[in-house]
């Protein structure tokens, strides 16, 4: 196949619970909350009260540093509270839903909009959060230039969702109306990353003005971050733009009939439920009603998104703006008695110390029990088996404790994000918070340059 | 379990700060974690973790040591009935030498693992597992007859000014056991040298029966007596004088393969290590001007610390090289230093300690060039886009 790029580096979890490829219907939850905890680097400014009545596409807040950039509700209701943190800071903005109606943004062919036209939609309707950006894996910034678009159109992460089956799924002229939006965006390429053998979805037959490029691996390979890093790696003072797949969908609806509406398949997995399998829910619902009957006895982590990444949410939470997953698995308080000395058939672990790594195939239904106590770095040459990127992560890592700006740069943090991490972060004998290192790095770095 | 378990909470509140004994609040920390892995969750980050920690790691490093340990108390005991003339069973010899090991053990582990429990109560950490290796690798590099006093000065020596210091587990330039050794080497040589110290018993001359020799190879061909020398089946399997652990290769090749099957310890440096060794050992059988040199280059591998520096002392992942083409670099040099040291510089008979030491200071150098390389390659990129313009 024409652009096919193969990584070896990496790890496939294999965990009980991935969905089946069913619909089981659509759910609609009474409330939905918008969290700006769910955009990094995000200082919020409220936009409503409590008891304020929005319609779909109404604005709740906006970025306090750019104030175009709203965050809009996804439904018609009535605000019904704002949760805060720490310090005030603000955790969601809840609606509570009645009604249908929507702000009217009025039905366009994409074709005929200029790229400062299709930006200003996106922005007024909410839908630009879903253009992010890196370096620093934040909401893309809308004076900037892009010098390509990645939409990654499959997912490697743990029980992931099946984006052919929701593509099958979803409305093919919203995804191709959405592609041409995006598409404007950049005097670059559009880059459609697909997995290596996933020709056949009738959807990308006759897409142009595309660049259609084959990955195949374990995970990360899914991983947009890891697909620019070999496609076209950011360099710094350039920034490359990506987009979910879902949201592109919602874009391309925006702009087919003119409203916000934030719909799309979540698939719910994890061992601890019943039934898995896909819902259609609009985005930023409580997950609650999807879990009514469905999940088992016993304490359970409940995950917007998937295990590695993903948010904890309570049982009545609410599902993150970039997510299609939720997860439900066991909690892990509890004390093992000599757990590191048994010989661990049914442990789930990258490493080949215990009994478990002579079965391949199992499938395994882990908790949230960290296994063990934080430690410095130890062990060298692991973090890199799982890390498809031609970057040292632990120097990477050691370089961002430091705060060693310099350095940083040198060693890539510009293409990196979180994510990309997080599987280090799994593996991590010493137990050590990668995620949250790579994040105040980015964090810092991006503070450094502005 | 549960009883044990009720206690354990019972006893808590008394260790933690404003307790009555807070300031064994590490202590206690450590027997908890030893008995049970805790049941803290995640909160941020991955959700789900690996089973692997750091005590799993230590403990695999730990059944790699066994097969090492236990012939080294047999042939403890070997040497000893030898010198006297007798000839032992396999079990009397074993027995002997378990017993006369166990206080090197037992002095190894009391000081090195009081000194990290102090440490870890200073600095309000959790007591780190690296001593575990460490405390079992230093009697297994030591001479029998080592004075216990001494050997706890060189625990002390290596785990303070060695490990301590630069912020404990994980934070060390060398490596801990290797730096015991060397602390004996230089301080008190007359203990880590010669013919006496490697047979028990030899050292204070009782019931020694004429004509047995305690000279390992190493120092027979730095005396130039090499007509005495043990067969090179002889130095294989390990009936041979020498430190406790290092004289068997096959009692080592098989912790090697738990090491490598497991994936504890580097292929890579083991490899390049016995690489270097080969390499040394064939150009100097080429350039040979004395018998030393002309000894066949498989001999190196199988005489003194050689092939016990390269499973176990060399993939110490702190001490070593960090990147992974560094330690291709790292473990290749550690092999030709150890032949190097050996044959041309009759001082130091044994060249494998000096030569990992030495590595250990340049291994921060090596990983710096070779990260230096990927920095390169990435402006290199930088400026090809900036040229060419596109954007």
């Amino acid at each position: 196949m024409p652009g096919s790029i193969k990584l070896k580096k990496g790890f496939d979890i294999r965990l009980e619970g991935i969905a089946e490829r069913k619909i089981a219907g659509t759910v609609s939850p009474a409330l939905f909350g918008v969290k700006p905890i769910d955009f990094p680097g995000l200082t919020p400014k409220l936009d409503v009260h409590i008891g304020d009545s929005v319609e779909a596409g109404s604005s709740l807040f906006h970025d306090k540093l750019q104030p175009e950039i709203k965050f809009t509700s996804p439904v018609s209701g009535k605000v019904v509270s704002i949760d805060r943190g720490d310090r005030r800071k603000i955790l969601e903005v809840v609606v509570e839903k009645s009604g249908n109606s929507a702000v009217d943004f009025g039905k366009a062919d994409p074709d005929k909009l200029s790229e400062t036209q299709i930006k200003e939609v996106l922005l007024r309707s909410g839908l630009w959060p879903a253009v992010r950006q890196r370096p620093y894996h934040v909401i893309a910034n809308p004076n900037d230039h892009p010098k390509s678009v990645f939409i990654s159109c499959f997912d490697t992460a743990p029980l992931a969702p099946d984006y052919n089956f929701i593509l099958e799924n979803s409305s093919g002229e919203h995804f191709r109306k959405g592609l041409k939006a995006v598409s404007k965006l950049t005097k670059g390429k559009v880059n459609l990353v697909l997995k290596h053998g996933d020709a056949g979805n009738k959807v990308f037959e006759g897409i142009g003005g595309v660049e259609i490029s084959y990955f195949s691996g374990p995970h990360p390979a899914g991983n947009v971050g890891v697909q620019i890093h070999h496609l076209d790696p950011v360099n710094k003072g350039e920034s490359v733009w990506y987009v979910n797949i879902q949201d592109v969908i919602t874009i391309g609806r925006l702009f087919a009939e003119g409203i916000y509406r934030p719909e799309r398949l979540i698939a719910l997995t994890g061992s601890e439920v019943v039934v898995p399998q896909y819902y259609k829910m609009v985005s930023g619902g409580s997950i609650a009603p999807m879990l009514e009957g469905n999940v088992k006895d016993g304490g359970l982590r409940y995950i917007s998104g998937n295990v590695l990444t993903g948010t904890k949410i309570e049982r009545n939470g609410y599902l993150g703006f970039y997510d299609s997953q939720v997860t439900v698995i066991p909690e892990g308080n509890y004390f093992e008695m000599f757990g590191w000395a048994l010989p661990g058939i049914g442990k789930l672990s990258y490493s080949r110390t215990f009994l478990s790594s002579l079965f391949s195939k199992k499938k395994y239904k882990p908790d949230t029990n960290f296994h063990g106590g934080e430690r410095a770095f130890v062990v060298t040459g692991l973090y890199e088996k799982v890390f498809p990127m031609d970057i040292y992560p632990m120097q990477l890592l050691k370089a961002i404790i430091a705060q060693d700006i310099d350095m940083m740069e040198n060693l890539g943090i510009y293409e990196v994000a979180e994510e990309d991490f997080a599987l280090c972060e799994f593996v991590c004998p010493s137990k050590i918070e990668i995620q949250s290192i790579v994040r105040q790095g980015l964090d810092l770095i991006r503070k450094e340059m502005s | 379990m549960d009883f044990l378990r009720k206690k354990i909470d019972k006893l808590k509140p008394q260790f933690t700060k404003g307790g009555k004994f807070e300031k064994l609040q590490s202590v206690f920390e450590g027997f908890e974690a030893f008995l049970f892995v805790s049941d803290k969750v995640t909160s941020k980050g991955s959700h789900i973790r690996d089973s692997i920690d750091l005590k799993r790691t230590m403990t695999v490093v730990i059944i790699a040591l066994v097969p090492a340990l236990l012939f080294g108390c047999y042939n403890t005991g070997l040497q000893h009935f030898r010198s006297v003339g007798t000839d032992p069973a396999l079990f009397q010899a074993f027995w002997f030498g378990f017993i006369k090991l166990l206080p090197l053990i037992i002095v190894s582990y009391v000081v090195g693992l009081g000194i990290e429990f102090i440490a870890a109560q200073i600095r309000g950490h959790e007591i780190n597992e690296g001593y575990l290796v460490t405390g079992l690798l230093i009697p297994l590099i030591m001479p029998i007859d080592v004075p216990l006093w001494m050997l706890a000065l060189a625990v002390a020596f290596s785990v303070i000014l060695g490990k301590e210091v630069f912020g404990g587990t994980g934070m060390n330039v060398f490596n801990p056991a290797l730096l015991a050794r060397a602390f004996i080497f230089f301080s008190y040589p007359g203990w880590m040298t010669g013919d006496n110290v490697w047979t028990e018993g030899l050292t204070k001359g009782v019931n020694v029966i004429d004509g047995y020799s305690g000279a390992t190879p190493l120092s027979m061909l730095a005396t130039g007596d090499v007509s005495n020398l043990p067969s090179f089946m002889q130095m294989f399997v390990g009936t041979i004088p020498g430190s406790v652990g290092e004289t068997s290769v096959i009692a080592i090749l098989i912790g090697a393969a738990i090491l490598l099957i497991t994936g504890v310890g580097s292929w890579k440096i083991m490899l390049s290590v016995f690489a270097g060794g080969i390499g040394m050992g064939l150009l100097l059988n080429a350039v040979s001007v004395n018998e030393y040199m002309e000894l066949p280059f498989y001999y190196h591998l199988a005489m003194g610390g050689f092939a016990f520096g390269a499973v176990f002392m060399a993939t110490d992942p702190v001490s070593g090289a960090q990147t992974e083409r560094g330690k291709w670099i790292y473990g290749f040099l550690i092999g030709v230093l150890s032949v190097l040291i050996r044959v041309l510089n009759p001082a130091y008979p044994e060249g494998v300690m000096l030569a990992i030491l030495l590595m250990n200071v340049f291994a921060p150098l090596i990983d710096y060039y070779v990260v230096q390389a990927n920095i390169k390659r990435r402006l290199k990129r930088a400026k090809v886009t900036l040229n060419t313009g596109v954007k």
